[in-house]
């Protein structure tokens, strides 16, 4: 198996693990940043740039550096490799200009936005972001756009991760959602804006990591940090049934999918439970969620977060605080 | 006059046609190739001969042919790049539309080296008349039997096709160029794995540019070794330069890899020097994106050596002082040319042509194109060509395909080289509103 070192920290992984799944499996700060790939959605990774790290040993067979920053999520481990992330001012200072990047055509209209306290931009922004922004034109929009009854496509929020065109081609029959135009008056799109007819097209709202992807049921109804998330299941037929309810109080606001650490849905789930299942009566509640306890959503709850892969060196501090080298600019 | 392997017979009436040009030693390769030579003595003769791409990076096409992958029982394809669009080159559009049986006898014979039974011509939309000249050829090709199964009784298929693209820059880049040729949208794709490993339909593919395989054919007729002698060091063969901007002579030239820059501009065989007499003041070496040079860093280097048409010496230097070759598309610029209307122009053809899959070309090529306009139209500040500056480093290495890198280094070079030029800009707006009046201005001694 071959043993990758990322900031220090060496693990064995097997054969063709990623930068980025190794970092994981280490976890803790050295964990690099990612807003395109999805670890259960083939194929995706490798467009948004957040996860760049650098790779200051190529392998034990071939120890040149690799000359350029890599994308940690498509770049698979060689035997000896060393990979600096947030050891390396530099690479942090790159990764801050890709956040500028993903920021200058951002509407920031968070105060409005449903993804609000769970936007995995906000998060990243404030990380690695400026407090100010050096763009000073015009930011381009577009018209917001129903694609199916139940999903918003705010596309003036946009990332362009290609989630949900991955979503829509591996989850959902036909291809009829995916990418128009070019450079950055790209969109995402439906085929003659036609709806996206399937039971698990809502699973697009779950991969978004902005809130250009919205549930039409539960727009503008509550902010996120204001909805208790609690773990039900019911017995469905299309898919596992194993889901995050939303309530403020008995009532249930949005039913989603539930996520991993790294923000990632375990299960996906159908329309059916999303959608139409907005009684408690429908679900057997299984109790409070594990929530992040740096996310706002857990402002006013409860239980300590159990990551997905368990940190082994979370607390030892052999490596700079990235806040720190943040900081110093 | 200088040699000339590829454009020798150019000047011959009716070349295009099949009989003229089988009269002048056509085919030639072909019937060698299959005839007496093995695949793998045509691409030992090619790794000898020394070639490199003509695209634009220069990589060892003997050494990227020995890549290919040769599974058992997966086909192989060999694709060339005719998607010619980098501002500045227009090479391969002249060989093709004056001698379109070249590019075919190239294909058959470097098909038959890498074990290609298919192979395609991709060519950019814009070329459609193009795309005519080349189909009316390959049929005259399957006519005499050049094309198709059993060629010349050696038991060897092959067919060949070209497909014309829908016009977008970014399928130059050869993985965007095969996901187009499948019928898919022109996004480059995440290396690796190489298109040697797997590329047209997830097959073992070898993308070569249009002059790179015209190429191959004077290295069968007249061994890698003959080859290998034309040209300085690593730099061999001959090169085919688009030469245009203010010259007395623009066009396509055929050149000896190693001649001096100054000779290239100067000498009448070539461009005939600067119009009207003027000054020159800078040249784009390559094609537009790689790094603009200043008139006395492109005739010498910084050590002071006459600089000389050759991967290696315009390279000298790195970016600091020095360029590339790129694609010869060779682009010269007399004093009255504004450095900052040329950027923005670049720039604005890259702002175009981004793809939009990765974010910081997709942003920020836009965002350069923005500032740049602002300086041009007298509403700039000074701190904007800091921000360029920082805005090009972070876009420059961290996209998926060289498209970042070539939106960057333009606008790196520009403000390394004519910093000042930009900074007037800004602070004398009013002087520049006519381009002309300023460098009378400039000459004057009453603007600097």
């Amino acid at each position: 198996m071959p043993k990758v070192t990322i900031d220090g920290h060496s693990i064995e992984v097997p054969d063709g693990t990623t930068i980025l799944e190794a970092a994981r499996k280490i976890g803790g700060k050295i964990v690099p940043p990612a807003m395109c790939y999805y670890s259960t959605l083939k194929t995706s990774g490798g467009y948004c740039r957040t996860c760049i790290v650098k790779v200051s040993k190529g392998s034990e067979r071939d120890p040149r550096p690799m000359p350029k920053p890599v994308a940690s999520c498509r770049t698979t481990v060689m035997d000896g490799m060393e990979v600096e992330n947030i050891t390396s001012p530099d690479l942090m200072e790159a990764r801050a200009g890709v956040v500028e990047f993903l920021l200058i055509n951002h509407p920031l209209d968070c105060p409005i936005c449903d993804q609000a306290g769970e936007c995995h931009l906000q998060d990243l922004s404030y990380e690695h972001g400026l407090s100010k922004s050096r763009y000073e034109f015009e930011r381009r929009t577009f018209e917001k756009i129903d694609i199916g009854e139940k999903i918003k496509l705010h596309m003036t929020r946009c990332i362009l991760c290609y989630r949900c065109v991955k979503v829509a081609d591996q989850l959902c029959d036909g291809r009829v959602h995916g990418v128009i135009n070019r450079g950055d008056v790209s969109e995402i799109s439906t085929y003659i804006k036609n709806v996206v007819d399937n039971d698990f097209s809502g699973n697009m709202i779950d991969v978004c990591p902005v809130g250009a992807l919205t549930d039409r049921t539960f727009r503008f109804k509550s902010r996120v940090w204001n909805v208790n998330p609690v773990d039900a299941h019911r017995d469905c037929k299309k898919c596992a049934g194993k889901v995050m309810l939303w309530q403020k109080g008995p009532e249930v606001f949005r039913v989603t999918g539930r996520k991993d650490t790294y923000g990632e849905v375990i299960d996906w789930i159908c329309n059916e439970c999303r959608f139409d299942k907005k009684q408690t009566s429908d679900w057997v509640i299984e109790g409070p969620s594990n929530i992040e306890r740096t996310s706002v959503i857990s402002q006013n709850h409860y239980t300590l977060p159990e990551p997905a892969h368990k940190p082994l060196l979370n607390d030892v501090k052999i490596v700079p605080d990235h806040y720190q080298i943040d900081n110093k600019k | 006059m200088g040699k000339k392997i590829l454009l020798k017979n150019d000047h011959i009436p009716g070349i295009q046609s099949y009989d003229v040009y089988r009269q002048h030693g056509g085919y030639a390769s072909v019937e060698k190739a299959l005839k007496t030579m093995t695949p793998e003595v045509i691409v030992e003769e090619v790794k000898k001969s020394g070639l490199r791409g003509r695209g634009g990076a220069g990589f060892p096409t003997g050494l990227k042919w020995s890549f290919l992958a040769k599974p058992e029982g997966v086909a192989r394809y060999l694709v060339c790049n005719a998607d010619e669009s980098e501002p500045g080159t227009f090479k391969d559009r002249y060989l093709m539309e004056r001698i379109p049986h070249l590019l075919i006898e190239g294909m058959i014979a470097s098909s038959f080296a890498l074990g290609a039974k298919t192979s395609y011509i991709y060519i950019r939309g814009e070329y459609f008349y193009v795309a005519r000249i080349l189909e009316q050829a390959i049929e005259e090709a399957y006519a005499k039997g050049w094309l198709g199964k059993n060629i010349l009784g050696s038991g060897f298929d092959f067919d060949l096709h070209v497909h014309v693209g829908a016009g977008a820059y970014i399928c130059g880049e050869e993985t965007a160029l095969l996901e187009s040729l499948e019928g898919k949208r022109g996004n480059p794709r995440i290396k690796p794995p190489f298109p040697a490993i797997a590329g047209l339909y997830a097959c073992p593919t070898i993308v070569n540019n249009v002059e790179t395989i015209a190429a191959v054919v004077p290295i069968i007729n007249d061994g890698g070794d003959a080859y290998a002698q034309i040209g300085i060091g690593k730099s061999t063969g001959t090169k085919l330069i688009s030469a245009s901007g203010h010259i007395n002579k623009p066009g396509v030239y055929e050149i000896e890899m190693g001649i001096t820059v100054e000779d290239f501009i100067y000498s009448d065989e070539y461009c005939g020097g600067i119009k009207g007499g003027r000054k020159l003041k800078a040249v784009v070496a390559g094609g537009s994106s790689v790094p603009i040079l200043p008139a006395e860093l492109i005739l010498k280097t910084a050590a002071g050596e006459p600089r000389l048409m050759s991967y290696e010496s315009l390279a000298d230097g790195g970016f600091a002082t020095g360029t590339m070759l790129g694609s010869g598309g060779f682009i010269v610029m007399d004093e009255s040319t504004s450095i900052v209307k040329n950027l923005w122009n670049f720039s604005r053809f890259y702002h175009h042509e981004s793809c939009g899959q990765c974010s910081p070309c997709r942003e920020g090529t836009g965002w350069m194109e923005k500032i740049l306009h602002r300086i041009l139209e007298g509403h700039g500040k000074m701190s904007d060509v800091d921000l360029l500056w920082d805005i090009q480093g972070k876009i420059e290495g961290k996209t998926i395909c060289p498209l970042g890198d070539a939106a960057a280094w333009p606008v790196a070079s520009a403000i390394r080289h004519f910093r000042k030029e930009f900074e007037d800009y800004v602070q004398k707006p009013s002087s520049i509103k006519d381009v002309k009046h300023y460098y009378r201005l400039h000459e004057a001694g009453t603007a600097s």
